[in-house]
Parts: C-alpha cells; sequence; structure tokens
C-alpha cells in the first residue's frame, strides 16, 4: 500500500509539473496581455508606460523563460502575486477555496446521501409509477441550466416569500453571536447548495440506478434469492457492494470538478468561490491567479481518482492495488 | 416521531426567517455593484468599482460635479488664471536650447485628516508624486505625476505645483492622496515591490489610509465590503453609520437581490443594464426612482482605414447615413439613450453644433456609394468596376447582449443599400486584442469613455494609432492620420482662452464629422434605480462617480 501511494504521489508530482506548463503557455498564448488590458480601460497610459509595465512584469522575455523563473519560485514556495488584487495568489485564493469547498462539499454529501438510496429504490422497483416519477425528476434535473434553477430558486424563495437571502455570505451584525452568524451562514448557503444539488442528484441518481439494475441481473444474485436471503440482504449485501464500485468513479471525479466548475451556481448567488476566481482571472490575463487555481483544480481530481482507486479496493476484495497477481 | 418533525419544523422556520425586513438597519445601506474591485492602492490600476468604493473613503483634489464643472474636493478653492492662483511661466533652460512655457498652480488642501488622526499634508501630495513618477512603482499611467517637475512646498498644507507645459487642463488635479506615513517606509524599502507590498493590500482596513466620510472595516473578498463612518472626517457628517457594498456580478440575481429587500440600492454606475431598468421601471416605478444620467461612454464603431473599402470617406458616410439611430435609439432603449453627433457628448461644454450631423438617409447613403463606384448590385451586394464586393466584417463584444442586437439592426439597415454585412462576435479580451493591434479587418464596434472637456487626442491623433514602435498603446484604431486634425489637437491642449479653446474644439469635432474614421452611435446612459425614500443620490455621467458625495445620502420617508 505504501509502495503504490508513494508511485502514485510520484505521479501526481509529474502530472501537476506538466500541467504547470501546458496552462502556463496555453494562457501565455491567449490573445493579449494584462498591459493590453491596462491600456483598454486607461486612454492617458503611454507607450512608454506600456513598455515600462511590461518590463516590470517580465511580459517582455520569452514564455519558456517566464515559465522558468515562475517554476523555481514556486518551488520555494512563492507562488506570486495576482496582479489584479496585488496579494499572494494563496491569500486570494485560500478563503475562495474554502468557500467553494463548503458549497461544493454540502451539496455533494446532499446529492450523494439521496442519490445512493433513491437509485437503488428505483432500481429495485423498475418500471412502477415511482421509478417513472424519479426518472422525470432526474431528467428535469440533468437538463434544468443551473442558471434559469438558481434564477426560479431567487425569485421563489427569497422575491415572492422572501424566506431566504438571494445571495451573498452572511454579514452578521457587528457584536452578534457566532450561532447568529452560522445560522445567517446557513440560510445564505441554503439556495446555493440545493441548486448545486439539484443539479447533480439526476446524474448520480440515473448512475446508482443504472449499476443496481445491471448487478441484480447477475446470476450470484439469482442464486443468492434461490438460496433463501432476504431482499434486503439481497440489496445491500451482495448487490449494493458491486454496484458501488462505478458509482464511486463518478463520485469521486465529480467532486474535483466541482472545485472549479460550479462557477455558474457561485455567479448567481455572488458566492465568492474558486469557480468563479479562475474564470475571472483568465479574462482579465491575471496568469498566477489563473495557473494556480487550475493547478488546485487539476490537484483535486487526481485526488479525487486517487480516493476513487482507494475505494475499489475496500468495496471489491477482488481488486489489489499492487502488482501481485491474482 | 412526532415530536422530532415538529421539531424539524420550527428549526426550518428559524431558518426561514423573512430577510426582506431590514427595520433595524435605518442607519445602514447595503449597496450592490457587479464588479469586484482589485487592487486598492488608487495609483496601482484604474478601475470603476475601485473608485465607487474609494471615493468614500477619499478625495480627490478636484474632480467634476454633477454639472460637469470642476470643483474642489480636497482643496478649499480651485486654483484658475482668473483668481491669480495659477499662471503661465517661463521654465528654466533644460540645457536642450529653447525657451519653454509651463504654468504654476497654488493649492490649498482643506483641513483634513486621515483616520488615525495624522493630518492630511504636502508630505502626502509629495509622495503621491514621488509613487506616480518612479518607473517601478507599477503606476499604469504616469503621465499626469510626471508633468509635475517640482513641487514647492510652502506649509503643511500650501504647496505651488509647476506644470512642464501650458495646457488647459492645469487645474484638474484627479489624484487620490497616498498617506505617506503609513506607505512610505514601505515604498521606500524596495520601490519595485511597492505594488505588492502596499498597505492598501496587506493591510485595507487600516484607518489610516482613509481620509473620507467613510473607512473600509472590513472586506470579504468577491463578497462585500462594510464601511463606517470616519470619526476624523471633517466634512459634512454622512447619515449613514454604515454601509455595505456587495459584490453581485450576474444582473439577473442583482434585480432578484434588489427585489427581496437583501440589496437596498445597486450603484448606477455599475448596476442593471438600461434594457433591465426600462423593464425594472415599468414593474416597479411606483417604488423606485429610475433616473436615465447620460455619460460619457461613446458607442461608436471604428472603420480601419487599411481596409481599401472603407478608405474611401464617400463609403464611410454612405454607411453612417444608412444607419436609423433613431429606431434603434428608440426601439431598443426606449428612446433613452442620446444618438451621438461625434466624440463630444451635447452635455460637453465644448460639444459644437457645427459640425455635420448625419439623420438617417438612405437615398443619400445610396447616391454616395455610386459615386464611389460602388453602383453595380449583383446578388443584392454592391460591387465596383474591379469587381470588389462591399463585404465589410463587423466585429463587437460577444456577451453583450445590447450590442450584438444592434449589431443584427446594423446588418440588415446595410443590406437595404447593398452593404454586405458579416458580424464577427469575439469574447472581449481577443475583440480588443484584435483592435489594439489592428488586425481587424473591417469595422469594430465598442465604447470609450471620454471625459468633460476631454482633448480626443488619444483617438485622433497621428501619433496615437498604435504600432510595434510605441508598444501598441495608441488609440487611434481606424488608422486616421490628418495633419489638419493634429494641429487642432495639439493647440486645443495648449489654449487657456476657453473661447478660442471652443473654436478648436469645434474645428476637431468639424473635421471628425467629415472623414468619419468612427462612426458615432449613441452616448450609453446609466440607469439608476433608486428607492423613492433614499435621497441625495446624484448621478455624475462622467468618471467621477455619485459616490463622492456619499455623505448626502439619507433615508426620507
Amino acid at each position: 500500500m505504501t509502495r503504490y501511494l508513494a508511485a502514485r504521489a510520484v505521479g501526481m508530482l509529474v502530472t501537476l509539473t506538466l500541467m504547470s506548463f501546458v496552462v502556463y503557455v496555453l494562457i501565455g498564448l491567449m490573445p493579449g496581455d494584462p498591459i493590453d488590458m491596462m491600456i483598454a480601460g486607461d486612454p492617458k497610459m503611454t507607450s512608454a508606460d506600456a513598455a515600462r509595465l511590461r518590463a516590470l512584469y517580465g511580459l517582455d522575455k520569452p514564455l519558456v523563460e517566464r515559465y522558468l523563473a515562475w517554476a523555481l519560485q514556486a518551488v520555494q514556495g512563492n507562488f506570486g502575486y495576482s496582479r489584479s488584487f496585488g496579494q499572494p495568489v494563496l491569500t486570494v485564493l485560500g478563503p475562495r477555496l474554502l468557500n467553494t469547498l463548503t458549497l461544493a462539499g454540502l451539496a455533494f454529501v446532499l446529492s450523494a446521501g439521496i442519490a445512493l438510496p433513491l437509485g437503488i429504490w428505483a432500481a429495485a422497483h423498475p418500471r412502477s409509477r415511482a421509478d417513472y416519477l424519479i426518472n422525470l425528476f432526474c431528467f428535469a434535473g440533468i437538463s434544468a441550466p443551473p442558471f434559469w434553477l438558481a434564477l426560479l430558486l431567487i425569485t421563489l424563495f427569497a422575491v415572492f416569500l422572501g424566506w431566504l437571502p438571494a445571495g451573498g455570505m452572511a454579514d452578521p451584525r457587528p457584536g452578534s453571536s457566532w450561532i447568529a452568524g452560522l445560522g445567517q451562514q446557513l440560510r445564505h448557503l441554503a439556495l446555493p447548495v440545493l441548486t448545486l444539488t439539484l443539479v447533480q442528484l439526476g446524474t448520480y441518481t440515473r448512475f446508482m440506478r443504472g449499476a443496481m439494475i445491471e448487478v441484480l441481473r447477475q446470476d450470484y444474485v439469482r442464486t443468492a434469492r434461490a438460496k433463501g436471503a432476504s431482499e434486503r440482504r439481497v440489496m445491500w449485501g451482495h448487490a449494493f457492494a458491486n454496484a458501488l464500485a462505478p458509482v464511486l468513479t463518478i463520485l469521486a471525479l465529480s467532486f474535483g470538478g466541482l472545485l472549479s466548475g460550479a462557477v455558474i451556481t457561485e455567479t448567481m448567488f455572488a458566492w465568492p468561490g474558486m469557480g468563479k476566481a479562475i474564470y475571472q482571472a483568465i479574462l482579465d490575463n491575471d496568469y498566477n491567479l489563473a495557473l494556480i487555481g487550475l493547478l488546485v483544480a487539476t490537484f483535486a481530481t487526481i485526488v479525487g481518482n486517487l480516493l476513487a482507486d482507494l475505494a475499489y479496493v475496500w468495496v471489491d476484495p477482488r481488486v489489489s492495488l499492487g502488482n501481485d497477481r491474482s | 416521531m412526532i415530536r422530532r418533525l415538529l421539531s424539524l419544523g420550527f428549526a426550518f422556520c428559524a431558518l426561514a426567517a423573512p430577510v426582506a425586513n431590514r427595520a433595524w438597519a435605518k442607519d445602514e445601506l447595503v449597496l450592490a455593484m457587479t464588479q469586484t474591485p482589485g487592487t486598492w492602492n488608487p495609483l496601482i490600476s484604474s478601475m470603476l468599482a475601485k473608485s465607487l468604493i474609494s471615493n468614500m473613503t477619499a478625495r480627490p483634489l478636484t474632480a467634476y460635479d454633477a454639472d460637469w464643472k470642476l470643483v474642489c474636493l480636497a482643496c478649499t478653492k480651485l486654483p484658475t488664471l482668473q483668481n491669480g492662483k495659477a499662471r503661465v511661466i517661463d521654465l528654466p533652460d533644460d540645457g536642450k536650447g529653447g525657451s519653454k512655457k509651463g504654468m504654476e498652480v497654488d493649492v490649498e488642501l482643506r483641513d483634513l485628516r486621515w483616520g488615525d488622526g495624522t493630518p492630511v499634508s504636502s508630505k502626502d501630495v509629495a509622495f503621491t508624486l514621488e509613487v506616480g513618477r518612479h518607473p517601478l512603482s507599477g503606476v499604469a499611467s504616469s503621465e499626469g505625476y510626471k508633468r509635475v517637475i517640482k513641487l514647492d512646498v510652502k506649509d503643511d498644507r500650501r504647496f505651488t505645483m509647476t506644470i512642464d507645459r501650458v495646457t488647459f487642463d492645469y487645474n484638474s488635479i484627479g489624484f487620490l492622496l497616498l498617506p505617506a506615513h503609513i506607505e512610505k517606509p514601505i515604498f521606500d524599502a524596495n520601490p519595485a515591490e511597492y505594488r505588492n507590498k502596499t498597505a492598501y493590500d496587506t493591510s485595507s482596513t487600516n484607518p489610516g489610509l482613509a481620509f473620507g466620510p467613510y473607512r473600509m472595516v472590513e472586506i470579504v473578498p468577491g463578497s462585500r465590503i462594510a464601511l463606517e463612518q470616519n470619526p476624523t472626517w471633517t466634512g459634512q457628517k454622512p447619515y449613514f453609520k454604515r454601509i455595505v457594498v456587495r459584490i453581485i456580478e450576474n444582473t439577473a440575481a442583482l434585480e432578484a437581490n434588489l427585489l427581496s429587500g437583501s440589496v437596498d440600492y445597486v450603484l448606477g454606475e455599475l448596476g442593471l443594464s438600461l434594457d433591465q431598468a426600462i423593464a425594472f421601471e415599468k414593474r416597479h416605478g411606483a417604488k423606485y426612482n429610475v433616473v436615465y444620467k447620460p455619460a460619457l461612454i461613446w458607442e461608436h464603431i471604428d472603420a480601419n482605414l487599411d481596409n481599401k473599402l472603407l478608405a474611401d470617406r464617400r463609403v464611410r458616410q454612405a454607411l453612417l447615413l444608412a444607419i436609423d439611430r433613431k429606431a434603434i435609439s428608440e426601439k431598443l432603449f426606449d428612446g433613452k439613450q442620446p444618438i451621438a453627433h461625434g466624440g463630444i457628448s451635447e452635455l460637453d461644454p465644448m460639444f459644437s453644433r457645427a459640425a455635420r450631423q448625419y439623420g438617417y438617409d438612405p437615398a443619400a447613403a445610396r447616391k454616395l456609394l455610386d459615386e464611389a463606384g460602388f453602383a453595380t448590385l449583383r446578388n443584392n451586394v454592391r460591387q465596383n468596376a474591379a469587381g470588389d464586393r462591399l463585404s465589410i466584417e463587423l466585429g463587437t463584444t460577444a456577451g453583450n447582449r445590447v450590442r450584438e442586437l444592434v449589431a443584427q439592426v446594423i446588418q440588415s439597415q446595410l443590406r437595404q443599400i447593398g452593404v454586405e454585412v458579416r458580424i464577427k462576435a469575439e469574447p472581449p479580451r481577443i475583440f480588443f486584442e484584435a483592435m489594439g493591434r489592428r488586425t481587424y479587418t473591417g469595422l469594430g464596434m465598442y465604447a470609450w469613455v471620454q471625459r468633460p472637456e476631454g482633448v480626443p487626442r488619444s483617438s485622433l491623433h497621428s501619433k496615437e494609432i498604435p504600432s510595434a514602435e510605441n508598444a501598441w498603446s495608441g488609440q487611434n484604431y481606424p488608422g486616421y492620420a490628418n495633419p489638419e486634425m493634429d494641429k487642432a489637437l495639439d493647440a486645443a491642449e495648449r489654449e487657456l482662452d476657453e473661447g478660442k479653446r471652443r473654436v478648436l474644439f469645434a474645428e476637431i469635432q468639424r473635421l471628425a464629422a467629415d472623414d468619419l474614421p468612427s462612426l458615432p452611435l449613441f452616448f450609453r446612459v446609466d440607469p439608476f434605480v433608486i428607492p423613492k425614500p433614499l435621497k441625495g443620490v446624484v448621478p455624475t455621467g462622467t468618471l467621477n462617480s455619485s459616490t463622492l458625495w456619499v455623505e448626502q445620502w439619507r433615508w426620507e420617508e
């Protein structure tokens, strides 16, 4: 196990290094540079100003040279400054990462927690009315554009009913208790979490249902039933464990994607998270911020993948991590 | 089980208590805007979102008010030639031979104090100029600081600036001051690292960074900025104890926040779009005053004069004559967006009615195209004797729904006179890269921001044509070069007599209207959706935002 993890860690490091180079070059090759953006926004800038700033930000050097200089600093733990915010990249990204983890984490737990039992139930009662209803609900969730769903929920819960805030983060009144602050934060989280949950729920439920139906058709399930095992034992003891492996892959990979993929929900609910920060950094030519943001998202996806592999071993004894032959 | 369900129900009700009622917060105002401010240092980069906040915490020496008149904010009296506080002088010989004229401007600072009690003084002015001029400080536009070649400090509040040229805008001193007592040690330690180490970003809520009516007390990046009254502010006491500015980038969500009561007022400068405001007024006009303030944002179409079809000014004039701007404004903007006759607004004191104005006249447009040689119509597209089809690409920014709609209407209207328009909507950074490097092939539709009485040098002077030699920094994207225009622009900048300057401005507008390197479309309006009880908000329409007078904002039932 230790050997396996060490090998994966080395692979992860190599992937991140390669990704940093690819992302750096891709961002660098995009049209325009940060100084072009400044010129467009400040008619008073002169040619001398533009040349001075390009030299100051190192933009007058070749792309590979710039990458090597950045990489040299990065291995020493200095990931540079965000040009837009004038702050170290990690200072800018840290709170946003935490915000996204809170939002995406809650939505992930909720959607997985609802989707798995729902998928199993639908698989156990195929072509029943409830199954059709669940399917309809799933397809509605999958097909509803997140921005439309978000607007719908804001209109209903914030504008018409006035129950929940339309967006933003909690703004506790000075001197208020932490419980009141937590309550406010939960209220602010309610709608964005609900939006993300509804969007993911359909996909997860469909996967779980499909995997279960596939497993329930297997001979060993029929054998278990023939041996007189209870339906509960068949479902949870025999079918569920085997159906879980492919679903775990989807869950683990999608969690990595959530870090950078919640951009629409974050924008609609004014939730300052990673997805929004990466998107804005790319638009603003904020190289360092975009690069580190994308690397964090890559890292999360790789870790998600690793967790999925480890989970395989846990749910399926036939799978082994080492090179031992079976 | 029932008990559990009841507990859950109560918990939900507590969670879902109405948020619309913000009665407790009558001394608090919740604002919203659509952009996240970047660095807070007022000298490093210019950004409207930052200005909207900074204008509550500090004041420039001078600014244009709602009537577009220059007024003193951090100074006691506006220096002018008439009151003797400004004068033309002979500059000392710089060793290159020849005499040169410059100007001296006397300024007295108001009695102001930074939030930590330190007086705002001439030392702050000297330090701000030092940072502005330093090549490593990271200041974007250093020209305004560099033109002050000498600062003669008389005492803590009085100083004389020597300007290296004779210029009409000698008394427009629009920069915000930096607190020398906080920033100077950081700057002196390493000027090249100043932009990364400035206290504005490392300690943004330091009270010593503010001398305006408010100071920042909390910043949640990307979410909100909270401000509270600055106890050291010596001006009119603000009505609100606390102001919270929320960042909501999506305008539909912004509107929902306004309606739900989560937000009291959306800042007009960075708020709802015009079409949203028009629809909003129809639905909720009883509760809100919607003010459409004509701004200095000039929507226009640049013509690349390197394109041989567009090089003939008769073609450019024909294009403008065939665009029914009045109908577009009425249909798309409810007539709220005034038609532009050039880059200078009708509300600007320098606007000239003598310059040619183009109405909608497709017959005249057809005649001009015939004269330009595009007399043959083949497949509904005109072409000349050489077989060149009058087919032009119209680039614009993707994602700006209204602009894309205008492009489609223009395409349809120009088709009526036999001109084929191919619309190319691109992401802004790609579009502006093409404009700035002059690689766009035909027309480019976008907007420029002007300032009152501003000389349009950057967009019309031949030295401002972007090229590799000037590091692609000019903004004369059409590539327009006319010695008469250059002469008028140079003279207008130097002319101190308002009457004579008006004549030069008239000449600039005449030449621009005749040559049409850019086809004027509209002046944008900033829609201010102001709740009826909120008084004191005065939209300006200029880059000097309404928040410069935030201390006058108040609730009046």
